[in-house]
């Protein structure tokens, strides 16, 4: 062993008390650390991902990011042109077919196509407002949040054909409906049409399971009076990380707002940072106080020691052996801290996957803690605790360096 | 022979409100296998002409030369190596490591100079807490030993790199009469037997007689 690290250890050892607090302090820092990193963590991850699961990876909607600009502006150069009465175009994406080939010929993914179209359900005398979806159930079935959330019925009832209709059920209930009853679907364009109710889903959304009514495509098509049109293509990507280079693409070449899910949601993605920036404060807080521990310790052995300093310089060790002696020592606290911190965030990490709970009562159903197992929280922690420990003891021993051997001398003898 | 040690109007004054002199423009030169004793009264200036000596402390006038060597220019990290191979001190007060044991004790300055394998150090330790009496006392630490073989420890431990000076603030200040004779009886025997260099700060001018040299101080001056 190193002779430095050596008479590190034999001091630290001879404070057998002192030194266990201290270590315990920094542990306790690094133990929760962990913990609450993996927590915060998990529930970052397990919100992210329900987001990812029940929404488009890409959303391409019959929408501009800009106006369009008038033939009128191209034809003529003008500073401004007043009173224009623009045509009033259909809307919705026009020339699906070429559309969904180019996408087929290189997403990344799955895809599917839809009309989207608001009108009200009717059953008995109750109305529900919904948005009514019109799809294709075999491209829908890779996208779709729904298909793996029936209670009662299934998705595979809307590929039999007819006048079927797939609804949440919380729209259900408000509507006094049951599964294999016939609603009425009335379409902004007062179009009606009425679908039996071939499935019930519960996705936990409660937009969702209120507000949504899938029907065929087709039968979308002909309650809005749009015959062969789309307004949305929803793209589900391998990885979901690849969303915002896949939008971009997608409305270059179309010409269409494609919305990747980081941006629908960037004020939600900022929100998580802040919440790890201040994690993380709370975590550099925690060690900055288990460092004031270990600046004590190492303060009060460099004033026992003093006169073991004295003899060490006089023996032919440089400031530098000094420096490095108690500096280390803060560091060995600080890692045997850290290792034990270690063991204790391992175990409360695993303690809190163990806690089971129910909230349903919004639709948001949760029946345990997410956690996170990272090894990168237990890298961080004991970074932060190696750094605040090597702080804590270079003050003491940047000053133990400095003592004049003489004066200890003369002050023994 | 050689002089070991020069100095030349060595001076060392203390910077405070009122500048206190320690030690005033003492020229000297003690050659190699002498044994010096550095006497005068309390406060003259004695052990803090041994601490320039050591290298303890910085002149603030005058050169000092260690082996022909010029020690102005030297920073602290050449000081402190030549204080670890080319010097050995022995103080009134043993000042051992109290968590170490006698022989690892003497093994700290061989393991901070590095030169010998670790079985040599511990070979090296033994033997010479042997040579000087302590055979049977090589794992007991500082606190389980008497005066008298704490400070053959400390002799010991200043013999562990087999430097050429020993520098001895009055080693036997604080043992009783058998106690201080062994302890002078090993420090003649260094210079007569190992052909060491000893300067040693004493009150007892009987032992000082018994030296080959004495400077007195008084005043911060040789009287």
């Amino acid at each position: 062993m190193p002779l430095i690290f050596d008479i590190a250890i034999t001091h630290i050892a001879g404070r057998g008390r002192q030194t266990l607090v201290a270590v315990i302090g920094v542990a306790v820092g690094v133990g929760f650390s962990i913990a609450m990193a993996a927590l915060m963590q998990g529930g970052q991850d397990d919100f992210v991902r329900q987001l990812v699961d029940t929404m488009p990876h890409v959303d391409i909607t019959d929408e501009q990011r800009t106006a369009r600009r008038q033939p009128a502006e191209d034809a003529f150069a003008t500073v401004a042109i007043s009173g224009l009465r623009p045509r009033d175009d259909r809307r919705g994406i026009i020339n699906p077919t070429a559309a969904t080939s180019w996408l087929e010929s290189w997403i990344p993914g799955r895809f599917a196509t839809s009309l989207k179209t608001q009108g009200v359900i009717r059953y008995s005398s109750r109305e529900v407002g919904a948005a009514i979806i019109g799809i294709e159930p075999e491209r829908e079935s890779g996208v779709s949040p729904i298909v793996g959330n029936f209670v009662e019925g299934s998705f595979s009832a809307l590929s039999a054909g007819g006048n079927n209709v797939l609804i949440g059920d919380t729209m259900a209930s408000r509507l006094g409906a049951g599964f294999g009853d016939t609603i009425t679907a009335v379409s902004s364009e007062g179009l009606t049409r009425n679908f039996k109710i071939a499935g019930l889903f519960h996705t936990g959304t409660t937009a969702r399971d209120e507000g949504e009514a899938y029907v065929l495509l087709k039968n979308a098509q002909i309650l809005s009076a749009r015959p062969n049109a789309i307004n949305e293509i929803r793209i589900k990507l391998n990885d979901p990380n690849r969303a915002p280079a896949v939008a971009q693409r997608a409305e270059a070449e179309l010409g269409y707002k494609a919305v990747a899910w980081q941006e629908a949601n960037e004020s939600i993605l900022e929100a998580l940072v802040v919440r790890n920036v201040i994690m993380y404060t709370v975590v550099g807080a925690i060690m900055l106080v288990a460092g004031f521990g270990i600046y004590n310790i190492i303060s009060t052995i460099t004033h026992e020691k003093a006169r073991d300093i004295a003899i060490m310089k006089s023996l032919g060790f440089p400031e530098s052996d000094m420096r490095r002696l108690f500096l280390l020592e803060g560091v060995v606290i600080g890692a045997a801290g850290s290792v034990l911190g270690g063991l204790l965030g391992v175990s409360m990490t695993y303690a809190l996957s163990l806690v089971r709970f129910e909230i349903a009562a919004t639709g948001q159903e949760m029946t345990q803690l997410p956690i996170a197992w990272s090894l990168m929280h237990y890298v961080i922690a004991s970074a932060f605790a190696l750094g605040s420990a090597a702080v804590a003891g270079y003050l003491p021993a940047r000053r133990a360096a400095r003592l004049n051997p003489v004066e200890i001398i003369r002050g023994a003898s | 022979m050689s002089a070991l040690i020069e100095t030349e109007k060595l001076t060392r004054v203390l910077p405070e409100t009122v500048p206190v002199t320690l030690v005033k423009d003492i020229t000297l030169a003690i050659n190699e296998r002498e044994f010096v004793a550095v006497t005068g009264p309390s406060g003259s200036g004695k052990s803090s002409l041994l601490y320039l000596l050591g290298l303890l402390d910085r002149p603030t006038a005058g050169t000092l030369r260690i082996g022909g060597r010029d020690t102005e220019p030297m920073n602290e990290r050449e000081r402190a190596r030549t204080r670890l191979s080319m010097l050995g001190f022995v103080f009134q007060f043993h000042f051992l490591l109290p968590e170490f044991t006698a022989r690892e004790n003497v093994e700290i300055p061989m393991r901070k100079l590095g030169r010998l394998a670790r079985p040599q150090m511990r070979e090296r330790a033994g033997e010479l807490l042997s040579s000087l009496g302590l055979g049977e006392h090589l794992d007991k630490r500082p606190d389980q030993l008497s005066g008298g073989q704490r400070q053959r420890v400390a002799v010991a431990r200043s013999l562990a790199n087999d430097p050429p000076l020993i520098l001895a603030d009055e080693p036997t200040g604080s043992l009783d009469s058998k106690s201080s004779e062994q302890v002078f009886a090993i420090l003649e025997n260094l210079v007569r037997e190992r052909g060491k260099t000893v300067v040693a700060v004493t009150h007892d001018l009987d032992m000082a007689a018994r030296m080959d040299r004495r400077f007195h101080i008084v005043d911060g001056k040789i009287g």
